[in-house]
This record gives structure tokens, C-alpha cells and sequence, in this order.
């Protein structure tokens, strides 16, 4: 426990902002739950039932056996491919669970998608799965069921964005496989159905292969593929079946009766590998927050215009609501300071307002503390950016932003991130955000991810446009030009919103804000299978 | 002489009971045990104790250990060799001595002819009886065949038809001959509406004999008795004076010293009584005499065999208030009561309201086919019998144990019943009456503890989680099925689907609230859907013993995972029942015809065989005879 008093909230529940900010949360949530609802029907009913009527279990069930009775589970990136031409989901689903008392993370295709086939989201969301098994150094466990690759010419049409590459840059997660073998980390992968040509790699390159009587059929080239290339006639089980690997091959390590007696055996394994934490053990007694995590919910203004304390949203994550703030009287706009989750000891940073000089420099100094005694740190991003201006510019704006960068940058103790509102700028690359290397994103359902506001970027358009009007001496249409401005907003806003962000897997999923504190417990066990051990020096900081 | 140190040459409750009066007047006490006993409580309660290399049925071996341990004293208790007067000499020759009636009056009781002649010299009324079947007419129709050796209902046979009597006569015959060793039977008056009233006397070496009222024990099963009492609601007290100084009388006669009982039976309607027997022992049933009366009966045993002279004259003795004993039992009512076997796998009296538990077993006791199922009796006291036989019930109902199928159920319904209540306890009351043998709850109360066994499981699942023990309970961010729990009920499986919820409440899959208020190792308190469910709770192997209103509730674990049969060993037969080898008819390599024996199993006293399922070879045999073996365990392994 920490000596540190509890924060005092001056949320006012009976305001009026506060409840209809609740209620627009409340909302967004609604909405989000529906996609939830949509990504657990994958592919659909028609697809579910042939599923069943193959003795087949859907891919939640699936995890869900091979999770320990009453644990949790931290799906990642669930709402993938939302508004794309693949269902919900993006036909898989990663997560981190516990198998046999091991966290481990979990990819899986979803059969009632494309029979499984591979597309720029599975790709994605596959690639994330083992870079959190990396950072994490927890076992990467795969469910597979893959008809291959997405073969139809336009079906990744509306995933362009995705999927700029050439086959030949392709097939980097087989060797981001063997490279977690190499690390020390454990490989499982149990084949449920088909898993053919580069997907015959995926059980390939693990180290323990579970295959399912009669349904697992792995080979390079299928039975017509043999034909058309060798003139061979073979039967597919003959050529990939389950027990031809078990019997012949060597390729499958166990052979499982059915899915469940799979399920079963992968739990085997899991419990075999007598996994230790080389992280810290949090305490095993703590106080849970003081303040109503519910609270959470009417925190955030929709508009994202009114600032908030972020102090009231520290309050209700942390364990006893207990704070120990550093600097509170210096650089106030960005909040940082000491607490517990769920027993592990972090740093927090949290946004009160944009970046100023001295909020940056301080930003700097605790980081650089929280990596001298290796503590995780938390980043609760409500960022415009760095301040701009004549005299944020004298004072060094981009000197001492320089020093929070280095110091964001070469930090060497787990960053979590949760956006909580407005991501804008070098702000989000300041306060940790997915490129610079964080080991988890999570998104409230408020964020907002861009370069700036759609406001700012649609005036600063229409700015230009005058000036080349101006200097090409054409009139300039005001009407119109304030048509294109509001369009451009609202696309803009349109499409910095979490949704379209969490679809394209940059974060780890949008979450419910009162899960917030969960979600981190979670993520600081997790990164505890490693050990946390702050950096021993840092880039040169700009003094 | 003073017994400084006593021996009780018997097992489990009776074993305990002595104990427990004999180190009350500062009596060390020896225990004996075989094997299956071991860890039995009285073995523990006693002062020291020894294991026999034979079994208690070993007479000599018993007197060996009573001279190595310096015993003064062997007390027979019930059952084993309490009635057998061979012993009763061996012990008094080995200046030891015995806790019970001399050999000789053991031996002239034993035998029913015998006792009946005395008891007619004595002037007791008798059933008119023959052990000439020319002379059936005489005694008149129904008539009851019995065993003249026997006890327990072996070898007996009611005769309705004078042309029936013939062939029950020769099948009684057989059964006494392969019971007891001896086939002479006899006849006697069959008495339709009967109760069972005895009278408890004590005899001293002075030639005082006093008798103790009676107790009524008519509600019986199997020929054994399950319910009974004193006073009985039949017996007022001039009844009382005229069965008990009939018992006195006989007892007088034969110079009786110690505890004793004597047998009438009561016919309802007449309101006469016919003796039956004597008993030469303490009875299981003695406690409710001595709820009554206020005595010990075992003190008072022990202080009559150091040669004192009973305290107190007949006009001592008065009934007051009412006892009523119920006898446990590991058995199936529902299944004609046969017995069964298992692990006690708690065992937790209730406190309120407070009743006497008479009992040989503790949690983790093992029931055994060894020996006989009772488990124990329960005996309630109270100013009235309605009292009594609520408070029994309740005590029942609110206490914590079990483990395997028992009649405790069974024993509920019967106190609870109008019947029972209103006195109408003739010997054919099981039979006549059609109770509840399972336990009286709805199947939505029983669903609702299987909520409560479900949510106790999960929480035991958070605290024993290596890691993320903290998180709530099967929390997850997206979506993922309903938590689930498969709990083997008797013949059904109840499913149990819940989800948590934030805040830490659940909710079932037919959307009814559920919250925890306390967990704890042993226990669980919920509310669902308004309805608070308080309970003990013990989990032993994969068995939950859950607590109700009306008893004990045990749910099985279905296992998550089906055992896989991807590795079993072909062609292996199992044991279909627990039980011990008798004989393996085939050897190894030998080649066996389908149906033919391969091993023949002994459970319950009853022969199992276990045949060949098809023609074939035997490749290995995993057993030999002798062998203690567990139901589904591999016998033998045949090939095609």
C-alpha cells in the first residue's frame, strides 16, 4: 500500500454536463456493444450452423474451453475490420487469457469467416498477437483453421490501406514464429480444420502441434494442386489428415480424439510448461478505489472542448484512490505522480491540458525516475499537442518537447496507454502512443486519433486554398469554401474517431472506461511475465 | 474388584459409547481394530489400542490382547461375540472379567426353544409355537415359520395357506441351514397388527432385578429396526407394571445379572403380548431408556460386573418425558434400503436444537461393504413426544453430512408423518405408509443450491488462481459463452450458466441476480433473486455436499473434459462394482469363450461375475484373488 492520501473528487454527479455526458457515453457504448454482438456472429447463423452440424465448435467456445473455469479474458482489437468488406472481428480473435494457470495470448481464426481464409486484418491482428507474446514473453497459443489466403482478386478492395505490398513482403509472421521459439517462448498450436500451402507453416513452425481426428488436414499443395503439378491422384487425408501426421510425418505431437479432447490437450501442455514470472508479483491485498469507477462514464465530454481533471479519472483507477503527485505546482498541464493497480506500483502521466515547456521537462524527469526503479508507467492521453505560439516557440517548445520525446522513446519499462479523449499531434506520439513502442493502447470510446481537430485541419485548408486563390487572383467563393470546410470537419472528426481507428488494429480495442482499471491490472500482470527493468541510459536530451 | 482398565472387544459407535462412559468413571480404555478401522474414531478415543490379525469375530486373539494389555474387563458391546456364551466362559476362565450375563444364561437365551420353554416355567405369556408341523392347526393360520437359531428375519417365512406351509417350512430350512449352520425351524401365532415392545431389565449379583419400562421399536425395514422409543404411546402404566414384572419374573429366574432385554410382542388390537426373546446385551436402541430414566446403562453394566449392588428399588424407576432414536444408515430407501458404500465426506451435527449422536464415524470415514452400514443413531429427548420427534427431524434436516446415499431422508419423513405423530407405529409401517424417501425439495430449491454450489466453485476458483486472482470473476471485454457448470444430481445433470457482472453480482443464464455475501472454505451465503440461501458447503473429489433446509444436497462435478479413449487399454473389463475377488476361473494366454467367467467379484455378499464379452484370448490378468477392488477398475484385458 502507499503512503499516499486518497484523491478527493470534485466530480459534481447532480450537474447537468456530467449526466448528459454519461448519457452520450452510455450511448457510444450501446453501439459498440452491438458490434460486439455483430463480430460474435462472424461470418453468420448459416455459417454457425454448418459449423455445428459438423460436430464444430465456434471459435469463442473454443477459447473459452481452453481458458481456466471463471478467468479472464483480454480480447484484442475486437471491433477489427469494422466497415470493411470482412465481418466484425476481421474473421479472428486474439486475446490474453489463462490457460492451466498460464497468461498466455490466444490467436484464432474464425471458420465462419471465409473458412477461416487470411486477410489484411487476420494478418494484422496475428502479427499484434505475437508481438504482445514478444514484449510480454508470454506463450502464443494458435487456433487454426485456415482455408489460406483471401484469394479473391476484390476481396481486400475496401482494406487497400492495409494490404500496399507485394507477395514477396509478405510471410514475416512464420518467421516472427520461430522467433518466439527462439526467445524462449513457448509456440502451442492446436489445428482444428484446414491449414494449408503457407498456413501448413503455421503448425509448421510451432513447437507443439495438437491435430484432431478426422479434421485437421495440413499439406502444402491440396490433392488438386498435386494433380495439376505432379499428376499424382491422393486423397486429402492421406495427403494432411491428422493421423497421417501422427502416424507418419511426425508433423502433429498429439493426436486428439475431437475439438474438446484438443482443447483438452493443449491445457495439457500449457500446464506442463511450468511457467514463472520473471516480473514483480504485485501485493496480494489491496484497497479497491474509493471513488465510483461508474463515476467514469461522465467524465469526458463528447465535444471533447471541456477540459477535465484528469486527477478524477486517476482516482477511481487507482488502488485506495491513493496519488502521490510529483511537481503538482510545475508544468500543471501535465499530471504526473505514483499509485497502485491492483497491487503493482506505476507512474502515471495524464494530461491537463496541451504541452507546455515546463509541462514536457517534467514529463522528462519522471519518466527518467520511474525507469530508475523500474516501475511500469501509465499514459492517460487527453492531448492536443504541444502548445504553439510565439512565446511557447522562444521559450523552447520543441527543445524541451525534444526531452520528453527522448526520454518517452528510450524508456524501457512497459508503457500502457489509454485515450481518453483527444490524441492530436506530436502529443500522441509524447505520450506514448502505439508507434513509439508502448506494449498496450486501449481507447475509451470517446478518442479521437489525429494529426489535429477536424476544425483546425479544415481551416487550415481552406486557408491555403484562399492564398492560391490570391495568388492565381480568382475570386474566391466564400460559400462554397465554407461548404468544403464543414464537409471536411465532419469527415475529418468522421474518421479520427475511435472506431475507424480501433478497425484498422492501431490500438488494443476500445474499452468501457469503468473497465479501465481491470483492463490495467490485467496488462501489468501480463507484462510482468518478463522482467521490468528500467533503461540504463537514455539519447541525448537537449538541455 | 475394581475395573481399572476395560477392553471393548467391538468397533464404531457401540465401541465409542463405552468408552465414552467407562473413561467417565475413570476407566482406561483398550480399543481393538482390524484394518478397515484403522482410522476410526473410537481407535482414536480410546486410551490404547491394538490391531487384530484376525477379525472381531476372533475370540481367542480378543482374549490375548485383554491379558497383554492388563485389561480387568472385556466389554462385549452388541453384535460380534456379545451373545456368544463360548466366549462369555473363555473370558471368565482367562480371569478376566466379562461385562455381560454368565455363558450359561447366554446360551439357554440363545436358543428360541429353549427361552420360550423358560419363559412359559415363568409364567410369561407365549406365543402358542410347535416344531411339529402336525401341529399347525392347533396354533391356527397365519402362521410365521422361524429359524430356531436365527435372528434378523433370516429363515423366515408367514404362512397364510395350510398348503403354502410345507414349502415355506423346506425353504426356511435352507435359509437357516446356510444362515446359521443349524436348519431346525419352528411355528408360532403370526400376529398381524403388531408392535414390537421390550422391556430393559438389570440384574445384579445380589439377586436384584429391576426392570427400566419399555421401549417401542415397530417401525422396522428389512427386519431391522429404524425408529424407536420410550415410553411407547401403546403402554400405560399399568401395562407397564404387568410386561415389566413378566420381564422381571423370567430375568428373577434365571439369576440375570447385568443388562438385558426382554421381547414382546404387542398386539394392537387385543392389547395382549407374547414373549419373543431375551436379549443378552446392550441393545442399540438403549440410549431412549436411558433418555428417560436418566441412567447409564453401560455404568451401570460395568458397576454390576465389579459386584456392587444396583442403587435403586423398582419404585425408583419413573418414565419421564419422551426419547426418540433414529438409526442411520448408509443404504437406499428407494432401492428396497440396500446398503451402500462410500466416504463420509463431512460430518457436522447441528447444534440447534441440540439432540444426542450416538455415532461411530467422523468426516473422511470410509463405509466399507465390511461391515454392517449404520453410521450411527440420533436420539432426541423432550418434555413430549410430538417435541421429540419435531426436534429429531429438524436436527436432521439441519445437519451437515453425508457423502453417499443414507436413509436420513427417509428417517425425516417418517418423524414428520401423521402416522408417526399420531402413534399409529405397528410393525408393518413401512410398507403400510408410502413416504418420501428423497430429500423434500422442490426442483427449483434444488436448482437454486446447485447456484449456490456453482458460485462457491467459481469463487474457490478466484482465490486458487496463480494468477489474475484479483480480476472479477470471468470478466472478459468482448464476448465469450456463459460460464458453465454441469452438476450430476442423482440420475440428472443440472446445468449452471452465470455470468458476473460488474459490481460483482452474477446473473444466470435465465437472467435471475445473484449475489454473494460471504464465502468462506466451508460454507456460502447468497441471495438469488431475493431468495437468501445460507449454507455449509464441503467439497471432497470433485463432490460438493451442500447444505439445505431439509438436509444435505450432494452434486457431482461433471468433468469439463470427457477422459479421452484415444489411449485406452482394448479389451479391458472392469470391475462393475466395488468389491473383493473371489475367483479368477482363467489364466493368462488361456482362450475363452464369449459369456464364459472370468473373475468372479464379491460385493455386498453377493457374487458378481464378469464374463467374457466376446470369444477371445486372455492377454493379461491385473488382478488375483483376495484383491480389494474399485468399481471401473481393469480386471482383466482380453484380445480378438
Amino acid at each position: 500500500m502507499l503512503e499516499a492520501q486518497p484523491l478527493k473528487t470534485r466530480l459534481n454527479l447532480n450537474d447537468d454536463e456530467f449526466i448528459s455526458n454519461k448519457k452520450s457515453m452510455l450511448g457510444k457504448l450501446d453501439e459498440i456493444d452491438e458490434l460486439l454482438d455483430e463480430a460474435e456472429a462472424g461470418g453468420g447463423p448459416r455459417h454457425h450452423e454448418r459449423l455445428a452440424a459438423r460436430g464444430k465448435l465456434p471459435v469463442r467456445e473454443r477459447i473459452f474451453n481452453f481458458l481456466d473455469p471463471d478467468s479472464p479474458f483480454l480480447e484484442i482489437s475486437p471491433l477489427a475490420g469494422y466497415k470493411s468488406d470482412y465481418p466484425v472481428g476481421g474473421g479472428c480473435v486474439a486475446g490474453i487469457g489463462v490457460s492451466a494457470g498460464v497468461e498466455c495470448i490466444i490467436f484464432a481464426n474464425d471458420p465462419t469467416v471465409l473458412a477461416g481464409a487470411m486477410q489484411a486484418f487476420s494478418v494484422k491482428k496475428w502479427m499484434r498477437a505475437m508481438q504482445i507474446a514478444r514484449d510480454c514473453r508470454i506463450p502464443f497459443v494458435q487456433f487454426v483453421e485456415s482455408a489460406g489466403g483471401d484469394l479473391r482478386p476484390r476481396g481486400n478492395r475496401s482494406s487497400v490501406a492495409l494490404n500496399v505490398g507485394h507477395f514477396a513482403e509478405s510471410g514475416r509472421q512464420f518467421y516472427e514464429i520461430t522467433e518466439l521459439s527462439k526467445l524462449g517462448i513457448p509456440t502451442v498450436t492446436i489445428t482444428f480444420g484446414s491449414s494449408t500451402a503457407g498456413g501448413a507453416y503455421q503448425p509448421g513452425m510451432s513447437d507443439y502441434n495438437i491435430f484432431v481426428k478426422e479434421q485437421s488436414q495440413v499439406f502444402l499443395g491440396g490433392p488438386p494442386l498435386v494433380k495439376m503439378a505432379t499428376g499424382e491422384e491422393s486423397d486429402a487425408e492421406s495427403l494432411g489428415g491428422a493421423k497421417m501426421h501422427a502416424e507418419k510425418s511426425g508433423l502433429a505431437d498429439y493426436f486428439a480424439e475431437d475439438e474438446m479432447d484438443a482443447i483438452r490437450i493443449g491445457r495439457e501442455v500449457m500446464s506442463h510448461l511450468d511457467w514463472s514470472k520473471e516480473g514483480n508479483s504485485p501485493d496480494s491485498i489491496y484497497e479497491e478505489p474509493i471513488n465510483d469507477q461508474e463515476d467514469l462514464l461522465g467524465i469526458v465530454n463528447p465535444s471533447l472542448k471541456r477540459p477535465f481533471d484528469v486527477r478524477e479519472v486517476i482516482s477511481r483507477i487507482a488502488d485506495g484512490s491513493r496519488f502521490e503527485e510529483f511537481k503538482p505546482l510545475f508544468g500543471p498541464t501535465i499530471i504526473c505522480g505514483f499509485m497502485k493497480i491492483h497491487g503493482h506500483t506505476v507512474g502515471v502521466l495524464g494530461n491537463n491540458g496541451s504541452l507546455f515547456p515546463d509541462s514536457s521537462q517534467k514529463a522528462a524527469h519522471f519518466i527518467q525516475l520511474c525507469n530508475q526503479i523500474s516501475i511500469p508507467l501509465v499514459f492517460l492521453q487527453n492531448i492536443t499537442g504541444f502548445n504553439i505560439g510565439k512565446e511557447f516557440e522562444q521559450n523552447g517548445s520543441i527543445k524541451k518537447g525534444a526531452q520528453m520525446l527522448n526520454a518517452v522513446s528510450n524508456s524501457q519499462v512497459p508503457h500502457l496507454t489509454v485515450i481518453l479523449g483527444n490524441s492530436y499531434g506530436a502529443g500522441t506520439y509524447a505520450m506514448s502512443g502505439r508507434e513509439f513502442g508502448n506494449a498496450f493502447t486501449f481507447l475509451w470510446p470517446t478518442a479521437k486519433i489525429a494529426v489535429m481537430g477536424g476544425e483546425q485541419i479544415a481551416g487550415v485548408m481552406s486557408m491555403v486554398r484562399r492564398a492560391k486563390a490570391m495568388r492565381d487572383g480568382l475570386p474566391f467563393d466564400e460559400k462554397e469554401d465554407a461548404r468544403i470546410v464543414e464537409g471536411q470537419k465532419i469527415s475529418h472528426d468522421k474518421g479520427s474517431e475511435a472506431l475507424i481507428a480501433t478497425s484498422a488494429i492501431s490500438d488494443d480495442g476500445i474499452i468501457d472506461p469503468r473497465d479501465t482499471r481491470t483492463v490495467l491490472g490485467i496488462c501489468l500482470s501480463v507484462v510482468n511475465n518478463k522482467e521490468v527493468k528500467g533503461s540504463d541510459g537514455f539519447g541525448v536530451f537537449r538541455l | 474388584m475394581i475395573i481399572k482398565k476395560l477392553l471393548i472387544a467391538n468397533r464404531g459407535e457401540i465401541a465409542s459409547r463405552v468408552i465414552s462412559s467407562a473413561q467417565d468413571m475413570g476407566i482406561s480404555c483398550v480399543a481393538i481394530y482390524t484394518e478397515d478401522d484403522a482410522n476410526s474414531p473410537y481407535v482414536k478415543e480410546a486410551d490404547e489400542a491394538y490391531k487384530l490379525e484376525g477379525s472381531y469375530l476372533d475370540a481367542k486373539e480378543i482374549i490375548s490382547i485383554a491379558t497383554y494389555s492388563g485389561s480387568h474387563a472385556i466389554h462385549p458391546g452388541y453384535g460380534f461375540l456379545s451373545e456368544n456364551a463360548g466366549f462369555a466362559n473363555s473370558v471368565k476362565k482367562a480371569g478376566i472379567i466379562w461385562i455381560g450375563p454368565s455363558g450359561n444364561v447366554i446360551k439357554k437365551m440363545g436358543d428360541k426353544i429353549t427361552s420360550k420353554k423358560l419363559a412359559e416355567k415363568a409364567g410369561v405369556p407365549t406365543l402358542p409355537m410347535t416344531s411339529d408341523a402336525k401341529d399347525a392347526k392347533k396354533i391356527g393360520y397365519p402362521i410365521l415359520v422361524k429359524a430356531s437359531a436365527g435372528g434378523g428375519g433370516k429363515g423366515m417365512r408367514i404362512v397364510e395357506d395350510p398348503k403354502k406351509l410345507k414349502e415355506s417350512i423346506s425353504a426356511a430350512e435352507r435359509e437357516a441351514e446356510s444362515g446359521f449352520g443349524d436348519k431346525r425351524v419352528f411355528l408360532e401365532r403370526y400376529v398381524e397388527k403388531s408392535r414390537h415392545i421390550e422391556i430393559q431389565i438389570l440384574g445384579d449379583s445380589f439377586g436384584n432385578v429391576v426392570h427400566l419400562g419399555e421401549r417401542e421399536c415397530s417401525i422396522q425395514r428389512r427386519h431391522q429396526k429404524i425408529v424407536e422409543e420410550s415410553p411407547s404411546t401403546v403402554i400405560d402404566q399399568e401395562l407397564r407394571d404387568k410386561i415389566g414384572s413378566a420381564a422381571v419374573q423370567l430375568a428373577s429366574a434365571l439369576k440375570y445379572e447385568s443388562a438385558g432385554t426382554v421381547e414382546f410382542l404387542f398386539d394392537d388390537k387385543t392389547k395382549e403380548f407374547f414373549f419373543l426373546e431375551v436379549n443378552t446385551r446392550l441393545q442399540v436402541e438403549h440410549p431412549v431408556t436411558e433418555e428417560v430414566t436418566g441412567l447409564d446403562l453401560v455404568k451401570e453394566q460395568i458397576k454390576i460386573a465389579q459386584g456392587n449392588e444396583l442403587e435403586f428399588v423398582q419404585d425408583d424407576v419413573e418414565l419421564i418425558g419422551s426419547s426418540i432414536e433414529v438409526r442411520l444408515y448408509a443404504e437406499d430407501p428407494a432401492n428396497e434400503f440396500l446398503p451402500v458404500t462410500g466416504d463420509i465426506i463431512a460430518f457436522d451435527p447441528c447444534d440447534n436444537p441440540s439432540v444426542r449422536w450416538d455415532v461411530g464415524i467422523e468426516k473422511g470415514t470410509v463405509v466399507s461393504s465390511n461391515f454392517d452400514p449404520m453410521l450411527g443413531k440420533v436420539i432426541s429427548y423432550a418434555e413430549t413426544r410430538e417435541e421429540a420427534a419435531q426436534k429429531l427431524a429438524l436436527a436432521l434436516e439441519r445437519s451437515h453430512f453425508g457423502g453417499m446415499r443414507t436413509n436420513r431422508d427417509y428417517l425425516i419423513s417418517i418423524l414428520r408423518s401423521e402416522d408417526f405423530l399420531k402413534g399409529k407405529t405397528t410393525t408393518d409401517f413401512v410398507e403400510r405408509v408410502s413416504l418420501n424417501t428423497e430429500i423434500d425439495l422442490s426442483e427449483s430449491e434444488i436448482f437454486d443450491h446447485a447456484v449456490a454450489v456453482a458460485m462457491w466453485n467459481q469463487a474457490k476458483n478466484r482465490e486458487n488462481a496463480g494468477v489474475l486472482s484479483n480480476i472479477q470473476s470471468g470478466w472478459h471485454n468482448a464476448r465469450l459463452p456463459y460460464q458453465k457448470v454441469d452438476l450430476i444430481f442423482g440420475d440428472d445433470v443440472i446445468e449452471v450458466k452465470y455470468k458476473s457482472k460488474r459490481g460483482g453480482d452474477f446473473c444466470l443464464s435465465d437472467d435471475a441476480s445473484v449475489r454473494i455475501y460471504e464465502f468462506d472454505d466451508e460454507s456460502i451465503d447468497i441471495e438469488i433473486d431475493g431468495k437468501r440461501i445460507i449454507s455449509k458447503i464441503t467439497y471432497h473429489e470433485g463432490k460438493f455436499l451442500i447444505q439445505t433446509i431439509k438436509g444435505d444436497l450432494l452434486f457431482e462435478m461433471k468433468e469439463r473434459f470427457e477422459s479421452s479413449s484415444i489411449n485406452e487399454i482394448a479389451g479391458g473389463l472392469t470391475a462393475p462394482m466395488p468389491g473383493k475377488v473371489v475367483d479368477v476361473p482363467v489364466k493368462k494366454n488361456e482362450s475363452v469363450k464369449s459369456g464364459q467367467t472370468l473373475v468372479i467379484l464379491e460385493a455386498m455378499k453377493m457374487e458378481h461375475k464378469v464374463t467374457a464379452p466376446s470369444d477371445g484370448n486372455v492377454k493379461e490378468v491385473l488382478i488375483a484373488v483376495g484383491d480389494q477392488v474399485e468399481s471401473g477398475s481393469t480386471l482383466v484385458i482380453l484380445e480378438d
